[in-house]
């Protein structure tokens, strides 16, 4: 039977909301779940995490060197944690993204990044070339599985749990290689990209940073959060970090609003999973409606103030 | 300072990828082919670099066939001063990959090894994390801004709550994202003077690396394809269409 144990993202305040989705998957492969918590005065994370349906054990270890998300802090303590485990899996966010292939190479191991199904226990499906073709890979039987978890293609786990909660000490002394320095976020009110219900998303055909008000009193009316294709992000319309796509954030709104957005595989493949996507775009050619499950040919700048409208 | 460059060879970024009837694979036959776009960013970094005092040497690596010799000779033509193949026995994943990196980097010594943040055939976004933890050193992902300050890097990091900074002590690996600059293009004259550069081949068997256990990967599907949507005509129907499904 499968050990497995999650690396949790979090905020400092808040889980981030894919580890609901990483824990489906682990349920999926089967067997004890251990969710593993690094940073400092976790205890009102640690009973989020305890929350989740599925979760067996949450682990906790609290240092004042492992409050910044650091890969050469936090690799070392998962590390040290993996004889008790088959499975170490993290979510395919940038957290993940760039601790969990430090864990696998101090294991030895390759890693399955971005696993999109789970066939067996050691059997997984996971994208490549920009979700282009879905792989089947295997790991094989000796070797521990390290993992990265695609969160959009994963439901969330159920809250109701009730998993115990224990406290271990940092096993690992602090690098000092490493120092952070800080975090500039993008300053949003609005509702997560990732975790929102529905999406905006603004592209080139906004034409300018003060343009894509349009796209934000959308997204209020709605109660949508905003993203931005690569193309909007590169003219300087809004932050990187509203960018959806390959290269971007994965997501998986249940209603997705693409607006002048033409539709590069690069952005298509950040959207794929959603429930249902509208385009709004005045080139009736463009690619994006090959993908769109409800389209409309015409100009956003005309669109878009008539939706407003429509939806008060 | 020394200045380690990663190149991948992958099939161009504005090609459409077909997998093979057979589920055997990606179709590369007669397919274009280049430097994956995230290993340029990087080599131009290095460039600049060297161009602003920082770095004395620029060497790009690459691990592959001698069909990759095409794309390390491009990073010549784009003004690194040498290049090395490293060839493997068979295809190799980015453990292996990692470990090539290492031994190189332990024979180079460079102050900084810059990676793509990932390569556009297989998205794994590993090599360089694992590089750094096999090297014992600190790594930097998804690089958006880069300033060399002494013995030591500070490193804008594009995640996904907004803009990090790190500060690293060098000798460092660094993998970038698409914001860190915009690759020069290559001139005529430049390829003609990359065919004199130095480009070293290395075999595989004589790095002496142990074997990793590596991952089969048995079959390629394309992705399910979403239904086929519907077209509306006026801002009115697509409100009435989306009240319709139940989403607005």
């Amino acid at each position: 039977m499968a050990k497995i144990l999650i690396i949790t993202e979090h905020d400092g305040r808040n889980l981030n909301a894919g580890m609901a989705k990483c824990v489906s998957c682990a349920s999926a492969i089967g067997g004890t779940i251990d969710l593993l918590l690094l940073g400092e005065d976790l205890a009102g994370i640690a009973a989020q995490a305890a929350s989740l349906e599925g979760v067996d054990r949450v682990i906790s270890v609290e240092a004042g060197h492992l409050a910044a998300p650091l890969a050469a802090n936090h690799a070392p303590e998962v590390v040290a944690l993996a004889p008790d485990y088959s499975h170490i899996l993290g979510p395919s966010t940038t957290y993940g993204k760039d601790l969990m292939p430090r864990v696998a190479a101090l294991l030895g191991v390759n890693q399955v990044s971005d696993i999109m199904a789970v066939e067996g226990e050691r059997h997984f499906k996971r994208p490549i070339y920009a979700g282009n073709a879905i792989v089947d890979v295997h790991v094989p039987e000796d070797s521990r599985v390290v993992g990265t978890v695609r969160t959009a293609s994963w439901p969330s786990a159920a809250g109701g749990g009730g998993a115990a909660v224990e406290s271990r000490p940092a096993g690992v002394a602090p690098a000092t290689h490493t120092r952070y320095v800080g975090l500039e976020a993008g300053s949003s009110e609005r509702p997560d990209l990732q975790t929102a219900g529905i999406v905006v998303s603004g592209g080139r055909g906004v034409g300018s940073a003060e343009n894509f008000r349009l796209v934000y009193e959308l997204a209020d009316q709605l109660g949508a959060g905003v993203g931005a294709s690569r193309a909007a992000v590169d003219a300087g319309y809004v932050a990187n970090d509203m960018q959806v796509g390959q290269t971007g954030k994965i997501i998986a709104p249940d209603l997705y609003i693409a607006v002048g957005i033409s539709g590069a595989i690069q952005h298509v493949t950040g959207i794929k999973d959603a429930g249902t996507i509208v385009a709004i775009n005045k080139d009736p050619d463009a690619p994006i409606f090959e993908i769109a499950d409800v389209g409309l040919a015409g100009d956003l700048f005309t669109v878009l103030p008539e939706l407003k409208q429509l939806l008060s | 300072m020394k200045v380690l460059v990663g190149i991948k060879r992958v099939v161009d970024y504005n090609v459409r990828i077909k997998v093979r009837s057979d589920g055997s694979g990606v179709e590369t036959d007669g397919v274009k082919m280049s430097v994956n776009p995230f290993d340029e960013i990087a080599l131009e970094e290095a460039l600049r670099m060297r161009e602003a005092g920082h770095a004395s040497e620029v060497i790009v690596v690459s691990v592959g066939g001698d069909e990759c010799q095409q794309q390390l000779r491009t990073g010549l033509a784009m003004g690194a001063d040498r290049a090395i193949q490293v060839r493997p026995e068979g295809e190799v994943q980015p453990l292996t990959v990692a470990r090539i990196l290492l031994a190189i980097a332990q024979r180079e010594q460079p102050g900084l090894v810059l990676l793509g943040k990932q390569a556009i055939d297989d998205d794994c976004n590993q090599t360089g994390q694992m590089l750094a933890a096999l090297w014992d050193r600190p790594q930097a992902t998804f690089a958006s801004r880069l300033e060399l300050a002494g013995e030591a890097a500070r490193v804008t990091r594009e995640v996904d709550a907004g803009l990090e900074t790190i500060e690293v002590d060098l000798p460092a690996v660094v993998t970038v994202d698409l914001r860190l600059n915009e690759p020069r293009f290559v001139k005529l004259p430049d390829i003609m003077k990359a065919k004199r550069k130095p480009l070293e081949v290395i075999e595989f068997g004589d790095l002496e690396i142990a074997p990793d256990p590596s991952m089969a990967v048995s079959h390629h599907a394309p992705p399910p394809p979403r239904a086929r949507g519907i077209m509306v005509e006026d801002t009115a129907q697509l409100v009435a269409e989306l009240k319709n499904r139940g989403l607005l």
